[in-house]
């Protein structure tokens, strides 16, 4: 081992109380952090998942003013035939065409408004999460059949089940009256009481003939193979879309502002409160690297008679911060990990989580997981302050006479 | 007392024997200090808000209904007492406020669009006082007796079916037989709410005008009562539910708005634990600083033992020694917070993320609240764990033997 190596090791260990304790601090933050980002960034993607696979995807293909406004009116003309020339065009599955309209769903017994959609039996379970959440009775399967599937929630409110009727009153696109009995033939449990009592799904052949749509539909839904590509898949799905049709292409940002927004307003929170917890390890780096530097100021005096330059104390000095750093960022990234990993296996929740999540349609328990990013992003910038911490004391270093070091004792 | 006075002058001077030591404790603890109060101050200005804004929509802070009706608001789940007994139960009570309304899902159509809402019928003269929003501030008029013939929506509804004031819609239900229960209704008021949510989920009619279409008689759905103070509803409760039997369920709006009771319980949770984490990120320095400042000084405490000092004096010195650092770096981050929120108690404009403010149910003006208790709690807290924390140092430090520790190098 190289001798500035040995020297900034024994160095550290000269008040193991003291590092034990600076080291402490850190891991007790890098823990916080780690469990912390993992568990947020988790929640961010539940969030962003549950919300573009239930409603809007990743992009939308529609008319115009139609993401502020939603009437019925403005709609993709020849809606089928559309998603079918995008899914050869862009030679990918996750494209569904959809329609949707507003109507009263009366049971027997009860009646409630509810938003209904008309879907791509065929491709609708590409984009949505709905068909895979069916907990009773079977998905849609004929585009131009009178069924319908509703969410649990729903189906309790209406006092019905698999095999019943139900009739849908609302308006069509021209403003006419429009009616309809339809089946349940399935029933559908997200966990979210939002989407199981306010949604339904029913072939849109149907759809477009309840609703005099004539072909037309409200909307393409495209999903891409992550979040990450969805940008590139917008600007293809832009120039395959004809120059002549006035159809607009919305990003998922677009379609829920609030979720971004949402997240936007949560992270600049959290990241103030992670902010502080790395300011206030900082300075207890900086108190414990200035009395080891203060204490030692007999003996620097000393070797600095003997010839050594300042600038290598300061480096002796960075080195023994760098390696309690290091200790710290390790043993705080490793229990951090563990930490997270336990709620990965038993599940992270508090009472009255669930109220407090919905709004954003989370369930009431999440597993969060600790990543190779989200494990070592926090413990690094802790790591980082430790080393700017020192720079204070290390600096002082220049600053000392040796002679008059030598005298104080 | 006199033993007192020396032993805080004694720790008050140890205190700046190391005064760069000291100063940068006080940095961090003052640091911490003005992190806990900022961030409460803000989040405690966003839930009051929130809650503000969360009641005005249901709005009364105790309620009664129908034992299902939480669960399932149909028009089949009424409170089983008409108007007039009502009337005899409650109107000699002596509550601040009262009124009933009737309360169902129903659908709004204009020969443009439909649109899910839910129906009040209120008693607009009852709820004045404690409206939903300020009855005088609408486009048009607002309802005047319950049985006013017109409907007032909200602006952005309006804006959606494309209404206006002088326009007719349809409004359309279910009566207790199942049977559509529909009427048409002249618009006379639009209303504007702090939140776009609000605005679209509402749409107000006169009591007995409601109770004809739905023809339940002199029935309602629901009866509220308001108290002096939406934090302690019990009074009210108490009073409500001794005047009532188990046919109906009496409700606190925590109960009725599950996510804002949550919310307003959260809150105190939070903030604790926000507290507790940073003075844990602290407590690692504080007590380094102890044991530094103990280990430095080991032979003036064999001195002052051998010299007959009490080791409880030594014990004392030393806690006071931390408690003084402890208040004064509090009393900075203290005033610190007071002077960064005070400039912004006018509002800080986040409307950058209205959308995703709304997600959380908050509106996009957030005004800070610097509250005392909150201050107090912070304070309090502090000291007692730095109390708990010094313990183990100043122990350590009183049980030295005084031979060893003068003899110590």
């Amino acid at each position: 081992m190289n001798i500035v190596l040995r020297l900034a090791w024994r160095n550290l260990w000269r008040h193991s109380r003291r590092t034990w304790l600076t080291i402490g601090a850190m891991v007790f933050s890098n823990v916080l952090l780690v469990f912390m980002i993992s568990l947020q960034f988790g929640m961010y993607g539940l969030m962003i998942d549950n919300t573009l696979k239930v409603f809007s995807g990743h992009m939308q293909v529609q008319a115009p003013g139609y993401k502020d406004d939603q009437k019925m009116r403005q709609v993709v003309p020849d809606v089928q035939p559309l998603a079918a020339h995008l899914r050869s065009e862009l030679a990918s599955d996750t494209i569904a065409a959809r329609g949707w309209a507003f109507g009263l769903a009366s049971s027997a017994e009860r009646s409630y408004g509810i938003g209904i959609y008309g879907v791509e039996p065929d491709f609708e379970p590409q984009v949505s999460n709905i068909p895979g959440l069916i907990e009773e009775g079977r998905y849609l399967d004929d585009t131009n059949a009178t069924e319908i599937v509703i969410g649990t929630m729903l189906a309790r409110n209406l006092r019905i089940g698999i095999g019943d009727e139900l009739t849908l009153l609302g308006s069509g696109v021209d403003g006419s009256f429009a009616a309809a009995v339809v089946n349940v033939v399935g029933i559908f449990g997200s966990g979210v009481k939002e989407i199981d009592r306010n949604i339904a799904q029913m072939p849109l052949g149907a759809f477009q003939d309840i609703f005099y749509m004539n072909g037309a539909g409200h909307q393409v839904v495209l999903l891409a193979p992550d979040l990450g590509q969805a940008d590139i898949l917008q600007a293809r799905v832009e120039t395959a879309l004809s120059d002549d049709s006035d159809l607009v292409v919305h990003g998922w940002d677009e379609l829920q502002p609030g979720l971004k927004q949402a997240i936007q307003a949560d992270m600049s929170s959290a990241f103030f409160m992670y902010g502080i917890l790395v300011i206030l390890v900082a300075f207890s780096v900086l108190n414990t690297q200035l009395m080891s530097v203060l204490e030692r100021t007999h003996e620097f005096g000393i070797v600095m008679s003997l010839g050594l330059k300042p600038g290598r104390l300061g480096r002796l000095v960075m080195l023994e911060t760098a390696m309690m750093g290091f200790i710290g960022m390790i043993l705080g990234a490793l229990a951090g990990a563990l930490f997270t990993t336990w709620f990965t296996v038993n599940g992270f929740t508090y009472p009255g989580m669930e109220e407090m999540v919905a709004n954003f349609n989370l369930p009431g328990r999440v597993y969060p997981r600790a990543t190779l990013v989200s494990s070592f992003a926090g413990p690094l910038v802790v790591f980082l302050f430790t080393l700017a911490a020192a720079v204070y004391p290390a600096l002082r270093l220049h600053r000392l006479h040796p002679v008059e070091a030598m005298r104080t004792t | 007392m006199h033993v007192f006075v020396v032993l805080c002058r004694l720790a008050w001077r140890y205190l700046w024997r190391n005064h760069r030591r000291t100063i940068v404790m006080l940095s961090a603890i003052a640091i911490g200090a003005w992190a806990m109060i900022f961030m409460t101050a803000l989040t405690r200005g966003m839930v009051d808000q929130m809650i503000v804004d969360g009641i005005s929509v249901i709005p009364g802070h105790v309620l009664i209904h129908d034992p299902d009706y939480l669960d399932d608001p149909s028009v089949n789940n009424r409170v089983a007492l008409s108007d007039a007994e009502l009337d005899e139960r409650f109107g000699g009570a002596g509550f601040a406020g009262w009124s009933s309304r009737v309360r169902v899902p129903a659908i709004v159509t204009s020969e443009r669009e439909s649109r899910g809402v839910t129906l009040l019928g209120i008693d607009p003269e009852a709820e004045r006082s404690f409206a939903f929003f300020d009855y005088d501030d609408v486009d048009g008029r607002f309802l005047e007796a319950p049985d006013d013939k017109g409907v007032v929506l909200g602006a952005k509804l309006a804006d959606t079916l494309e209404t206006r004031v002088g326009k007719r819609v349809v409004l359309m239900s279910q009566d207790p037989d199942n049977e559509i229960a529909d009427r048409g209704f002249r618009v006379v008021g639009l209303f504007h709410a702090e939140m776009d949510a609000t605005e679209e989920s509402f749409a107000f009619v006169g009591k007995r005008t409601a109770q004809d279409m739905l023809r339940i008689g002199d029935s309602v759905s629901e009866v509220v009562f308001v108290g002096d103070d939406y934090r302690d509803v019990e009074p009210v409760y108490e009073k409500v539910a001794a005047l009532v039997d188990d046919s109906v369920r009496v409700s606190r709006w925590t109960e009725v708005d599950t996510y804002l009771g949550t919310m307003m319980g959260m809150m105190d949770g939070f903030m604790l634990i926000w507290v507790i984490v940073i003075f844990l990120a602290l407590s690692f320095g504080l007590v380094n600083t102890l044991v530094m400042a103990v280990f430095e000084r080991i032979r003036e405490i064999g001195l002052m033992l051998a010299l007959g000092m009490k080791p409880a004096m030594i014990l004392g010195q030393i806690i006071i020694e931390s408690m003084m650092l402890l208040a004064v770096g509090l009393l900075i981050g203290d005033v610190l917070a007071w002077v960064t929120i005070k400039p912004l108690e006018g509002g800080i404009d986040i409307s950058i993320v209205a959308e995703g403010m709304e997600m959380f149910g908050a509106s996009s003006t957030l005004y800070p609240s610097f509250d005392i208790d909150d201050v107090i709690l912070a304070n309090v807290v502090v000291m007692i764990l730095g109390f708990l924390a010094s313990l183990s140092p100043a122990w350590r430090a009183s049980r030295y033997e005084p031979v060893e520790a003068i003899t110590k190098v």
